[in-house]
């Protein structure tokens, strides 16, 4: 990816950032508590639920392109792409988890 | 050494030590920091979600650690963290649209930063019933 794509799509996520993450705040913490069944209830909502799952899509895509930007000022040539690679594969792997945990409990506060 | 087996010459970030202090570089470099640890809290937000998914017992196990007094205490640090790189990115924001570049704005925006980050940090701590159950506030 060239350096302005990566720029911009940074930026890009950092304006969705904003409000997503205002919302997440308030949505988790507006809740009387967070019990298992309280935190089932408000994932059923299927809004919720994508608002959630937009959330924490874009917070690791941010967070990849952060770390990427870390990586290149700081880890030396030999382990540039290796390093690279690691927090590539770490994100995806976490934005999968994350869907499938979504997926499952809005399927389980609708059943 | 055989020049092909040579790395690529990538300029890399000049040393910290060569720079003195100010306001405006400490608050650059906790922008990073803060970034940095709002990495690890993803995986823990990524963890908490898997643990609700598995039913009420995973559930159980993940929340008393989450509740236990350190963790309780990092959470807050968390709190605050992104409270700081929310404000501190939209100044940043600010910047890449062309605006306040001079010293005295850019002074004068961190410190509204710093501000408002502990404003809403205090109030999300006093004000949100969420963070008071997890405390255990009755």
């Amino acid at each position: 990816m060239t350096g302005s794509r990566h720029w911009r799509n940074q930026r890009i996520s950092a304006v969705a950032l904003v409000p997503l993450g205002v919302w997440f705040l308030y949505a988790l913490l507006s809740r009387p508590d967070l019990a298992h069944a309280s935190v089932v209830a408000w994932l059923a909502d299927p809004w919720q639920a994508g608002l959630m799952l937009l959330f924490g899509w874009c917070a690791l895509w941010h967070s990849a392109q952060g770390i990427q930007v870390v990586v290149d000022d700081y880890v030396p040539a030999q382990l540039h792409g290796r390093a690279r690679l690691a927090s590539r594969l770490l994100h995806a792997a976490l934005a999968l988890i994350l869907a499938a945990a979504i997926g499952v409990i809005a399927m389980a506060g609708n059943t | 050494m055989d020049l092909r087996e040579k790395p690529a010459a990538r300029p890399l970030s000049p040393h910290l030590q060569v720079y003195r202090l100010a306001f405006t570089t400490v608050l650059s470099g906790m922008h990073r920091i803060t970034g940095l640890l709002l990495s690890a809290g993803s995986v823990v937000l990524v963890a908490w979600l898997a643990a609700a998914a598995g039913g009420p017992e995973s559930y159980g196990a993940i929340g008393s650690v989450l509740a236990s007094w350190p963790v309780r205490i990092l959470l807050a640090g968390t709190l605050a963290v992104f409270w700081y790189h929310l404000f501190n990115g939209i100044r940043h924001l600010v910047w890449d649209a062309g605006f306040g570049f001079d010293m005295r704005a850019a002074r004068g925006s961190g410190a509204l930063v710093v501000l408002f980050a502990a404003l809403a940090f205090g109030a999300t701590l006093a004000l949100t019933p969420g963070w008071r159950w997890l405390v255990g506030d009755p």
